[in-house]
């Protein structure tokens, strides 16, 4: 009788290991080749390529354990239903409990896919730039090269030119209720569009003049918190030419849902130009933006006197406008 | 107390609180006061530029905030000021505005605004000069701004001598010390674009933003561009 029972079961398993088997590599491969070239966030950056790549992966480990379920849930209702001539009759009591060997392979089989996923995402975190390791005001992941071009935009020689391989830095200026870009390597201009040569590592330094805001451009994988007195770095590097779209993803008033620009990625003989002449027909309004610095003093007084708590104003203070240069982090 | 009457009293409770929050809610997002649409496609004749007129000014002088800065603009059929920022434009049409700032200024937050943009040419007269960006840590500084974040539009409002004597209620009159700036636009497709200052002249608010910055008819409202 016992005999009998664990020949059933062997097979049993057996038939639903191999229906897994089949049905998982086969939707894997199909997720994969149809559906992993659309999985967002695209392709137009590293990051956005990186951050792909995890998603499809996830995907790919996840869909066998759903369909591992469904599964054993068709089979069971198939060949176990009661209806069935012949069926045997369900396993109960002490019988049903305390299989080791069901008990052993479910904790090992779980514990081995969680504590790999976990080491997985660990790792894409830390190595890959965008996310993690490569974000905040003291990222622990900088592409080649990046550091240095940050310490040049300080200071007024700042350059960059195309086919050069140098990071280009630009910042990201969050203000209620609208994001400025500066570009130091170029004379330190500001403007309301967010223009990208392809093939070049970014340096994104977000910052915000007032409340807290956040830097989120989607197709770039980039997400950075804009917070006031605080210079937050996020690094991509651009691979595609195209348009794409940011958000201020942080709730920061009135027209926080019209804080949204869209901007491109151009060639980098296009940036250049685009570059060169916005630096030229913008200089009278450069000479009277404070000199380029990792993060400002804001007015904290507004235009014309000030929020503090006593409720008294407090009259516009010349060291307190947004210009006042501080030390880089 | 029975069982019944606990369930009552929670629920009335839950009630009373989801009531309280629903009223915050309202009053905080409702404007300030009982803004209407200003038309400005009555009339128009499809190719022909309509004209704007708007005037700034330092203190409202009369509804819930009399203190609070605010736009005005002058309604085109009757001539009368009203405080109104949600204005009805004719789609791919030349806005010739004219702004009258009777406020005074300060230096911007952020210079970037002291550039005039996406006006037809890149550039707005002051009192009839023409100017292309105003450094706002000079002279009289910058009042307000008219900036459409959209459209790329943005035009800083240059202001009064503060020791003149600044116009202190709506709607002032041209005898009062103000600066007239004209600059033309040009609206694109039909769409509904926001438009705000971007000096926080909030007086008394955190960072300047909250007060005439955040409550419609003060200091922002929306281009409603039909065809
Ligand atoms: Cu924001
Ligand atoms: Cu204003």
């Amino acid at each position: 009788m016992a005999n009998e029972n664990s020949t059933n079961e062997t097979h049993h398993l057996r038939n639903i290991t191999v229906i897994w088997l089949i049905l998982s590599v086969i939707v894997d491969l199909l997720f994969w080749f149809l559906v992993g070239p659309h999985v967002p966030p695209g392709t137009m950056t590293s990051s956005a390529k990186g951050n792909q790549f995890d998603f499809t992966f996830l995907c790919l480990m996840a869909l066998p354990v759903l369909i591992g379920v469904w599964v054993y849930m068709g089979y069971a209702i198939r060949i176990w239903s009661a209806k069935r001539p012949g069926a045997e009759e369900p396993m109960t009591g002490p019988n049903a409990r305390t299989n080791k060997t069901a008990q052993v392979s479910w904790i090992v089989i779980t514990s081995v896919a969680v504590l790999f996923l976990a080491g997985f995402g660990t790792v894409e975190l830390v190595i890959s730039q965008g996310s993690g390791g490569g974000e905040g005001p003291n990222p622990i992941w900088t592409p080649p090269g990046a550091t240095k071009a940050e310490a040049a935009a300080l200071t007024p020689k700042a350059s960059w030119s195309a086919n050069s391989n140098q990071v280009l830095t630009v910042q990201v200026i969050a203000q209620q209720w609208k994001f400025t870009y500066r570009y130091p390597q170029f004379g330190g201009f500001e403007t309301t569009q967010l223009v990208l040569p392809a093939n070049t590592n970014i340096a994104f330094n977000v910052t915000s003049l007032d409340v807290i805001h956040s830097f989120w451009a989607y197709q770039l994988d980039v997400k950075a918190d804009a917070n006031p007195q605080q210079n937050d770095v996020a690094f991509t590097q651009t691979k595609q030419l195209g348009s794409f779209t940011v958000r201020c993803s942080e709730l920061c008033g009135i027209w926080h849902g019209t804080m949204f620009n869209s901007g491109k990625v151009v060639s980098e003989a296009a940036f250049m130009s685009w570059a060169q002449s916005t630096e030229q027909a913008n200089a009278q309004n450069t000479a009277d933006l404070p000199p380029f610095a990792w993060t400002y003093v804001p007015d904290a007084n507004g235009a014309a006197g000030g929020y503090y708590t006593d409720g008294n104003v407090t009259p516009y203070s010349t060291v307190e406008i947004y210009g006042s240069k501080q030390s880089a982090p | 107390m029975s069982m019944r009457g606990r369930l009552a009293t929670v629920i009335g409770l839950f009630l009373v609180a989801v009531a309280l929050a629903g009223w915050g809610v309202v009053s905080f997002i409702r404007p300030g006061v009982p803004g209407g649409v200003m038309d400005f496609t009555q009339g128009h004749a499809a190719g022909q530029p309509v004209d704007l007129t708007a005037q700034t000014v330092g203190a409202i002088g009369f509804g819930p905030h009399p203190t609070w800065v605010s736009y005005l603009v002058k309604d085109p059929s009757t001539g009368k000021w009203v405080q109104d920022t949600t204005w009805k434009l004719p789609a791919n049409s030349v806005i010739d505005m004219t702004i009258l700032q009777y406020d005074s200024g300060s230096p911007l937050r952020n210079q970037e605004w002291g550039q005039v943009q996406g006006t037809i040419g890149g550039t707005a007269t002051l009192n009839g000069t023409s100017y292309s960006a105003y450094n706002s840590n000079t002279g009289t500084g910058v009042g307000h701004t008219f900036t459409v974040p959209a459209l790329g539009l943005s035009v800083p409002l240059i202001g009064v001598n503060s020791s003149d004597s600044v116009c202190g209620s709506a709607p002032c009159m041209t005898s009062s010390p103000h600066n007239t700036i004209t600059f033309s636009f040009k609206t694109p497709g039909p769409g509904s674009y926001s438009w705000q200052c971007f000096v926080p002249c909030g007086l008394g608010y955190l960072f300047g933003n909250g007060g005439p910055m955040s409550t419609l008819n003060y200091m922002g409202g929306q281009l409603e561009v039909v065809q």
